[in-house]
C-alpha cells in the first residue's frame, strides 16, 4: 500500500541569480519514507534542503506541504508549517551563548503555552532520547562534534514534527558513531512516525536508512535517476549513478 | 472542545492498571506524575492500557518515564506491553543512555566572599596576560626588525586607510567641538578678570598637550580598537587563529603587527589634525564673542605654546595609540567561542581602552610636570 504524498515538488527551479542550479525538478516524499537527496558536491543538494524549509524561494515551480502550496501561503501558514517540521543543520547551528538544555528549550518556549517544569521535563526527556543525560547544563562549545550533531536532534525533534530534515547527519562523524545517528533517525523514525528528508552522501547511510532517493546531477542540472537505494543500484543503466553508488569501484 | 488526557488506575492489590484515555500531546492539558504519585504505594507492578489513547507525543513519555524512573527505584516491576508500539520503543530509548552521565561542577551561587575572591583571582590573572601580551608584541616587533615577521602587506595598507582617513570626520567633528567647550569655559572665568586673550594660551595649551591626543584616543578606542576585537574574535571563533599557527604564522606577526603598527602611525598624525582644528574651534569662539581679532588670537597662540607642548601630545598619542591597538588585540585574541563572546570582547576592549588612557594619562601628566616639561 502506498502511503499518502506529504510533500510534492512540481517543475522546480533552483537558481542564484541568473544562475540555474537544478531545473524542473519533481518528486514526492510520501508519509513515513526516509528519503534521501544524493548527488555530487555542488550539484545543489543543500540548496534543494533550503527550498524545501522555506529559506530560499524558487526561481519557478511550487512545492507543496499537503495541499498547501507553501510559496503561495501566507506568513502565518508558513510558519505553522514550519512548526511540524524539525530541522537538523549540518552545523548543527546551536546557539553558542546558550546551553544544551536553553537551545531546545527555545522552540518550546516560543510556540507552546507549557509552563518552566513541563518544559524542563520535556527538555530532559529529548535530551534523554538522544543520549545525552546530564549535559543539560553544558555549552555547545564544551562537547564533541558528534554530541553536537546529536543536541541538534534534540532540538529538531522538540517539538515533535511531522517531517525532519537532515543536512548531511553523519558528515563529521567516525564510523561507529555515524551508525548510531543512522539508528536513532530510523528509530526515531518508527516510533515517532515521522518522515525523513535526508541529504547525504554518506553510501553507508543511503543504503541502510534510505527508502526512496533522488539523484541530482550537477551536469544535466536536474535529476536522472530516483527510487529505493537498493533497488536503484541493481538496475540503474546511468553510469554516474552506479559510479556513484559503488564509490566508482565498478569502473 | 477542549482537548485532554485522562488516566484511571486500578489497583488490584499488589498490581497497578494506568488505563491512558483521551489525547496526550503538548497543546492538551494532562496530569503530571505528581498528581497520581499517591497510588503506587504498595504494590509490586503496573500495567497499562492504551486502547482508549486518542493521540500521543512527548508529553505523554515525559510522565511514562517519570513512572519508569520511579519503579526503578522502587523495585516496581514495569510492564510496558499495554502502550502503543512507538511509546514502548522511545521508552527503551531514553532509558537506555545513563541517568547522570555528567555533572557540571559550575556553582552558580557563589557567596560574597567566593565572589570576592574568584574577581581577585581573575584580576592577577588578567595582569599576567596584559604582560605576556606586552612581551609577545615585542618579539614580535623584534622578528619584524630582523625581517622574519611575516603578514600581508596588503593588509597594513587597509588598516592605515581605516586608522587614518577614515577617522578624519568623527575626529575633525570633535576636536572643534572640544575647542568650542574650552574656549566657553575659559571666556566667563576670564572674562571677570578683564583677560578674555588668554583664551588662546588656555585653549593651546589644553589641546596641544591634553585634549588632542585624549579625544583622538578615545574616538580610535571606540571605533577602532572595538573594530579589531570583533575581527580576532570572530577569527578566533572560526578557529582561524588555530589555523594560522598550525600553518607555521605566529598570530601575532600575521594579526596584531599591522594592526598595531598602522594605529601607531597614524595617531599622532591624527593628534596634529585634531590639535589644529581645536585651536580653531576656540578662535570661533574668542572672535564671536569676546571681539578678538585672527591676528591677536594667531600671535597670542604662538607665543604661549611651543614645540615642546606639541612633543608632549605627540608622545601621549604614540602611548595611547598602543593602548588601544593593544586592548582591541588582546581582547580579541582572548575571545571565546560563541557568538556573545565576540560581543563580550568588543565591549571589553573599548573599557579596557579607556580605562588605560587616562590611568596612564594621569600618570604621565603628573610626571611631565615634576620634570617641568
Amino acid at each position: 500500500m502506498q502511503s499518502l504524498p506529504l510533500i510534492t515538488v512540481t517543475n522546480l527551479t533552483m537558481a542564484y541569480g541568473s544562475f540555474v542550479l537544478q531545473r524542473e525538478l519533481n518528486f514526492t516524499v510520501r508519509q513515513g519514507d526516509i528519503f534521501v537527496i544524493m548527488g555530487d558536491s555542488g550539484c545543489g543538494k543543500s540548496t534543494l534542503l533550503r527550498h524545501m524549509i522555506g529559506l530560499k524561494d524558487p526561481a519557478a515551480g511550487t512545492i507543496h506541504f499537503r495541499e498547501t502550496d507553501f510559496w503561495a501561503a501566507s506568513e502565518e501558514q508558513r510558519s505553522q508549517i514550519m512548526q511540524r517540521c524539525g530541522i537538523l543543520y549540518q552545523s548543527s547551528a546551536l546557539l553558542s551563548s546558550m546551553t544544551l538544555a536553553e537551545n531546545i528549550a527555545l522552540p518550546l518556549r516560543q510556540h507552546t503555552t507549557l509552563g518552566q517544569d513541563e518544559i524542563g521535563d520535556l527538555v530532559s526527556l529529548k535530551l534523554r532520547l538522544v543520549g545525552l543525560a546530564g549535559f543539560a547544563d553544558f555549552y555547545p562549545s564544551e562537547i564533541s562534534g558528534g554530541m553536537k550533531k546529536r543536541a541538534g536532534l534534540a532540538r529538531a525533534i522538540a517539538l515533535d514534527p511531522e517531517i525532519l530534515f537532515f543536512d548531511e547527519p553523519s558528515a563529521g562523524l567516525d564510523p561507529i558513531n555515524a551508525r548510531l545517528m543512522d539508528d536513532l533517525i530510523l528509530e526515531l523514525r518508527d516510533s515517532l512516525g515521522a518522515t525523513v528528508v535526508i541529504v547525504t552522501h554518506e553510501l553507508a547511510s543511503i543504503f541502510a536508512i534510505g527508502s526512496d532517493s533522488i539523484f541530482l546531477d550537477a551536469d544535466s542540472r536536474t535529476i536522472i535517476a530516483g527510487g529505493a537505494p537498493h533497488t536503484l543500484l541493481a538496475s540503474t543503466t546511468n553510469s554516474k549513478v552506479k559510479k556513484f553508488l559503488t564509490r566508482g569501484s565498478s569502473f | 472542545m477542549e482537548k485532554k488526557g485522562t488516566i484511571a488506575a486500578v489497583n488490584n492489590g499488589a498490581e497497578l492498571f494506568l488505563h491512558f484515555s483521551g489525547t496526550w500531546t503538548i497543546s492538551s492539558s494532562a496530569s503530571s506524575f505528581i498528581d497520581i504519585q499517591s497510588f503506587f504505594t504498595d504494590i509490586t507492578l503496573i500495567r497499562f492500557d492504551s486502547t482508549k489513547l486518542l493521540a500521543w507525543d512527548s508529553r505523554l513519555l515525559v510522565i511514562l518515564s517519570d513512572i519508569q524512573e520511579y519503579a526503578k527505584i522502587n523495585n516496581i516491576s514495569f510492564d510496558a506491553q499495554g502502550l502503543p508500539s512507538g511509546v514502548q520503543r522511545l521508552l527503551r530509548l531514553a532509558s537506555a543512555s545513563p541517568g547522570k552521565a555528567a555533572v557540571k561542577s559550575d556553582d552558580k551561587n557563589q557567596s560574597f566572599l567566593q565572589t570576592v575572591g574568584s574577581r581577585t583571582s581573575y584580576l592577577i590573572e588578567d595582569s599576567r596576560e596584559f604582560l605576556s601580551f606586552t612581551g609577545q608584541i615585542t618579539l614580535s616587533y623584534g622578528r619584524l626588525l630582523s625581517g622574519k615577521a611575516q603578514f600581508l602587506r596588503s593588509d597594513f595598507s587597509v588598516f592605515l586607510e581605516e586608522c587614518g582617513p577614515a577617522a578624519l570626520p568623527i575626529v575633525s567633528l570633535i576636536s572643534v567641538l572640544v575647542g568650542v567647550i574650552l574656549a566657553f569655559v575659559g571666556a566667563v572665568q576670564l572674562q571677570m578678570f578683564g583677560a578674555e586673550i588668554y583664551i588662546a594660551n588656555l585653549v593651546g595649551l589644553g589641546m596641544t598637550r591634553e585634549m588632542g591626543a585624549m579625544m583622538a584616543a578615545i574616538i580610535m578606542a571606540g571605533r577602532t580598537g572595538a573594530a579589531f576585537a570583533a575581527q580576532l574574535g570572530s577569527m578566533q571563533v572560526n578557529e582561524e587563529i588555530d589555523a594560522l599557527q598550525t600553518m607555521g604564522i605566529n598570530p601575532i606577526d600575521f594579526l596584531v603587527l599591522p594592526r598595531l603598527s598602522a594605529l601607531l602611525l597614524m595617531m599622532p598624525l591624527l593628534t596634529l589634525w585634531a590639535d589644529l582644528l581645536g585651536i580653531s574651534g576656540g578662535f570661533l569662539i574668542a572672535g564671536l564673542t569676546l571681539d578678538i581679532s585672527i591676528t591677536e588670537y594667531y600671535n597670542q597662540t604662538i607665543n604661549s605654546i611651543n614645540i615642546r607642548h606639541f612633543g608632549v601630545g605627540l608622545f601621549k598619542s604614540l602611548i595611547f595609540g598602543y593602548l588601544v591597538a593593544f586592548s582591541g588585540c588582546l581582547r580579541g585574541m582572548q575571545c571565546g567561542r560563541s557568538a556573545s563572546a565576540v560581543g563580550t570582547a568588543a565591549t571589553s576592549a573599548v573599557v579596557t581602552a579607556i580605562v588605560l588612557i587616562v590611568v596612564s594619562d594621569a600618570i604621565m601628566t603628573v610626571i611631565f610636570n615634576i620634570l617641568g616639561i
